[in-house]
């Protein structure tokens, strides 16, 4: 398995992060050039996991720096929350289902079901991804501020999740 | 009108709250998963029921299975983030009388309100 995820995938999960952020936030989101193979041990305070099961398996993980997932929850919900409510790990939880939903229906054609959202909260966590998956992490530049969809899938039923390798 | 919003998250119940209070609703009930719908409807007695799709417990698709099974002809709305045609036919198919893909603007879930109330209306 090449460790660059196909770019369907890689758009699918762009169209619905920009969709949900234009929808339920009224704002752009701009995106920096995603970074394939396995992800950097990256720095984050909130993170908000979601697994996908079927023709595609896999996690999604929305990876948030504490000020913007604060900035981000408070224009979702129409109101600022603490960040160890239950509310805030809630409203982060349900972003992350929407950008899951959205993007495995653009899936061409596979069957895949998403879990409910886990919420981690703690400052600089790591998320570590599973052994043998095609991992990808796409910045993501909100006026919220920055912050990063990495989506790690290391099953794939109908098609191929990587691109080809070069011969 | 009377209508209950079911969906596990509540941030998702809250914002469906205030866009029905926005349209005029305000009796609103809320239910946190399939289960706990069954439970509340009878003494709600709803006009209208938003179901969310992915709960735990008891899923929105078992949960209008077994309404539907119950005999009520109450309208219910699919809210959710399953988006493949495959499954709105499979919701269409166990009752749902219509659609609404996360994310939804209140202006959609206006429309598909009063498409919904008014076809049940008109129906012989």
């Amino acid at each position: 398995m090449s460790n660059a995820l196909n770019p369907i995938y890689v758009t699918a999960f762009i169209e619905a992060t920009q969709n949900v952020f234009q929808t339920m936030l009224r704002q752009d989101v701009s995106f920096g050039k995603p970074v394939p193979g396995r992800l950097p041990h990256l720095q984050n305070d909130v993170s908000a996991i979601i697994g996908m099961t079927g023709d595609v398996v896999g996690t999604v993980v929305l990876s948030l720096p504490a000020a913007t997932a604060s900035k981000i929850v408070e224009c979702f919900v129409g109101s600022p929350i603490d960040i160890k409510n239950d509310d805030f790990a809630d409203a982060v939880g349900e972003l992350v289902n929407m950008i899951s939903g959205g993007a495995k229906a653009k899936f061409d054609g596979q069957q895949v079901r998403i879990s409910c959202p886990s919420v981690v909260i703690g400052q600089g966590h790591t998320v570590q991804q599973p052994s043998g998956s095609v991992c990808i992490s796409i910045p993501c530049e909100s006026s919220c501020g920055g912050f990063s969809v990495d989506v790690s899938i290391k099953k794939v039923g109908v098609s191929q999740a990587s691109e080809p390798a070069a011969a | 009108m009377r209508v209950m919003v079911i969906d596990d998250s509540k941030t998702m119940r809250n914002i469906e709250r205030s866009i029905l209070n926005q349209l005029g609703y305000t009796e609103v009930e809320e239910a946190c998963n399939g289960q706990d719908a069954l439970t509340k409807v009878a003494a709600f007695n709803p006009d209208l029921l938003l179901v969310d799709w992915n709960m735990p417990n008891m899923d929105g698709i078992t949960f209008v299975k077994a309404y539907r099974e119950q005999g009520h002809k109450t309208a219910i709305i699919m809210v959710t983030t399953e988006n493949e045609k495959t499954r709105v036919i499979e919701a269409i198919k166990a009752g749902v009388n219509n659609y609404v893909v996360k994310p939804f603007t209140p202006e959609l879930l206006g429309e598909r309100i009063n498409d919904t109330m008014a076809k049940l209306e008109s129906a012989p």
